[in-house]
């Protein structure tokens, strides 16, 4: 009999294969009870929870790499339950009280706790039953050697979870996942996440996982959010040939990693990612960037409490910037203000915050944020090579004001005998103001970055969050497309190079277009690289 | 002569493991004697689970103790620091 699930699927693709139900090598329920001598017990303890925090903070740190504090957070989570004294009572009193060895009195203390969560009225701490019972076996495993807790396959497999710990997701063999299957979880899980980024198919609160699954075939299927287990032969072959595409298209694209983006003509231009912070970085070497072209600086901000400091912004920089080993770095300064808003910065309400105080217009008047930041990008060039480009601009004066700014930085950083590299200076081109006035504007910059997104909204005066003009915007209008050109000449002629960061950069039906143009770099979200470059290299300027 | 003061949760998702774990690490380091009580139940400070098990949220008004020689400079560090996690 053919079992179907529906779920929320996290990504489009398609999966067949066989099911491995996550079976964690340390059930807590499977750990034996044994006589212990509690003395001996409790020195055991206290040096597997040395250990264990030990190791906690070791995946802290490598989630702190991949994925920012945010990504660390949960293991800093970990470790204080490891910690807790309610936790660490209930397990040293079995150890008195019943005389047991410390892997059972951790085990079913664990257990314990992790129901009384279960028990509770929200569903985030019924959640959190999970993470008591990551780390009780992570403790259970320091306290046995155990071997790590996840056993896997070795050939390809679906797995299936009730959800994944954060800290499997960071164990898991990924070159032998073919999707995942979980009962619980959303499309915010740790299970999603990885699932995006690996894009791989993924069905996530499917309701139940049964362990009977194990071994029997599967096809997952992210087009409508439905698996089946047993599926009848028909489903088998569709999903197989399905698969199969993907796989080739896959290879095909990766192919194109280490080889130059060049026209059949052999034209060259540049593709380069646009991100949001250091948690990015893993996706944009998967898809081998060859920069990047637009690091959105607001992150920080907006994830903040309070103004982010000099060095937590430095800090942040430099990370990108090393990992991209001297590639070049398009560092945006603060675009806040519109659509991104924090309450810390005081701003008021508008009525029309897209044409507000915001970006550029927010640091000219506020020198001390604009000072932070510029310091803060200035150390980070020390470690690779980084452009700063200012947003938001209209005018020359604006650009000059800006760059009174920058050098005024620069020569206290000199003066403080602090370590800096040399920076080119660019410009966002995302006003029609500011595209009117290129030839001027270049004179004064080292590059331009056209912002398609604003520059479409202003001018064709439409927002494209209103569903009801959807009828009247066409993003490929011509007032666009020429005001592009002219700014790709206008830079050319006074030695800039130019390049596209918004949306548009990405549209494969113009790219021609862009190439013809003369446009120098493209740069677009990690997973558009590879298909776009696989369109540059299908393309011949001549004729 | 204990310091009781109250303070309500703005934190979009309530007394959630990260702000309560901050607070158990927080009132360790105090020398006084810390108790919430949120929701007829009174519970530990420093005690992480017990404070994940309030469940409290956002809106809701936490009851807190503070005693020991040191409650009122204490009681003031505390309140600071639950205006900046929670």
């Amino acid at each position: 009999m053919m079992i179907t699930l529906s779920g929320q699927a996290v990504t489009g693709r398609v999966a067949v294969g066989p099911v491995h139900v996550l079976s964690r090598g340390l059930a807590l329920e499977d750990v034996a009870a044994a006589p212990g001598e509690p003395a001996a017990e409790l020195k055991r303890l206290e040096a597997a929870l040395e250990q264990a925090s030990a190791e906690l903070e070791d995946l802290a740190n490598q989630a702190r790499e991949k994925a920012g504090d945010e990504g660390a957070l949960l293991f800093e989570v970990h470790a204080m339950l490891l910690e807790d004294d309610d936790f660490l009572d209930a397990v040293k009193d079995r150890i008195r009280d019943d005389q047991v060895c410390a892997p059972y009195a951790v085990a079913q203390a664990g257990i314990e706790l992790s129901e009384a969560f279960r028990a509770m009225k929200t569903e985030y701490m019924r959640q959190r039953a999970a993470d008591m019972r990551d780390v009780s076996s992570l403790l259970v495993r320091c306290l046995t050697g155990a071997p790590m807790a996840i056993q896997e396959p070795d050939e390809p497999y679906i797995l299936a979870a009730e959800d994944l710990a954060p800290s499997e997701t960071m164990r898991l063999n990924r070159s032998l996942l073919l999707g995942f299957l979980t009962a619980s979880g959303s499309l915010q899980s740790h299970t999603a996440i990885l699932a995006r980024s690996m894009d791989l198919p993924a069905l996530v609160g499917v309701g139940e996982v049964d362990p009977a699954w194990e071994g029997r075939t599967a096809v997952l299927d992210g087009q409508t959010g439905t698996a089946y287990i047993d599926p009848d032969e028909a489903l088998v072959k569709t999903a197989t040939a399905h698969q199969e595409r993907q796989r080739s298209d896959r290879e095909r694209l990766q192919e194109l990693i280490g080889k130059e983006n060049v026209t059949i003509d052999g034209r060259r231009v540049e593709v380069f990612a646009n991100i949001g912070g250091p948690q990015d970085m893993e996706a944009v070497q998967a898809n081998d960037a060859g920069g990047i072209g637009l690091f959105r600086s607001e992150f920080l901000y907006l994830e903040a409490k309070d103004f982010p400091s000099e060095e937590e912004q430095f800090a942040a920089y430099k990370r990108v910037v090393e990992a991209m080993e001297g590639k070049k770095v398009v560092i945006r300064t603060l675009d806040i203000g519109a659509d991104k808003q924090v309450g810390y910065f005081g701003l008021d309400r508008e009525e029309n915050p897209a044409l507000g105080y915001r970006a550029i217009r927010i640091c000219l008047t506020r020198p001390e944020i604009f000072k932070r930041q510029l310091r803060a990008i200035l150390r980070a060039s020390a470690f690779g090579t980084v452009s700063i480009m200012f947003p938001m601009i209209i005018s020359l004066e604006e650009v000059r004001r800006a760059k009174a700014v920058l050098a005024e930085c620069r020569t206290e950083l000199e003066q403080e005998g602090v370590p800096i590299g040399s920076t080119e200076v660019g410009i966002m081109v995302e006003t029609p103001a500011a595209a009117i006035l290129a030839d001027e504007l270049a004179e004064e910059v080292d590059f331009f970055s056209i912002g398609t997104n604003d520059l479409t909204q202003y001018t064709l005066a439409i927002d494209r969050q209103n569903p009801k003009l959807a009828p009247f915007y066409d993003p490929h209008h011509p007032a666009i497309l020429r005001m592009i050109q002219g700014t790709v000449e206008a830079g050319h002629r006074h030695g800039c190079w130019v390049g596209i960061c918004g949306e548009l950069g990405a549209d494969l039906s113009l790219t021609e277009t862009f190439l013809r143009m003369g446009v120098d770099e493209l740069s677009v979200a990690p997973a558009a690289i590879l298909p776009l470059r696989d369109q540059i290299r299908k393309l011949d300027l001549r004729d | 002569m204990a310091i009781n003061f109250q303070y309500t949760i703005t934190e979009d998702m309530g007394l959630h493991a990260r702000p309560a774990g901050l607070l158990a690490k927080k009132a360790k380091a105090l020398s006084s004697k810390v108790t919430v009580s949120c929701h007829e139940t009174t519970c530990d400070a420093r005690k992480l689970i017990q404070l994940m098990s309030l469940e409290a949220q956002k809106g809701d008004t936490l009851d807190i103790t503070v005693s020991g020689e040191a409650e009122e400079t204490e009681a003031g560090e505390l309140s600071a620091f639950l205006k900046e996690v929670l």
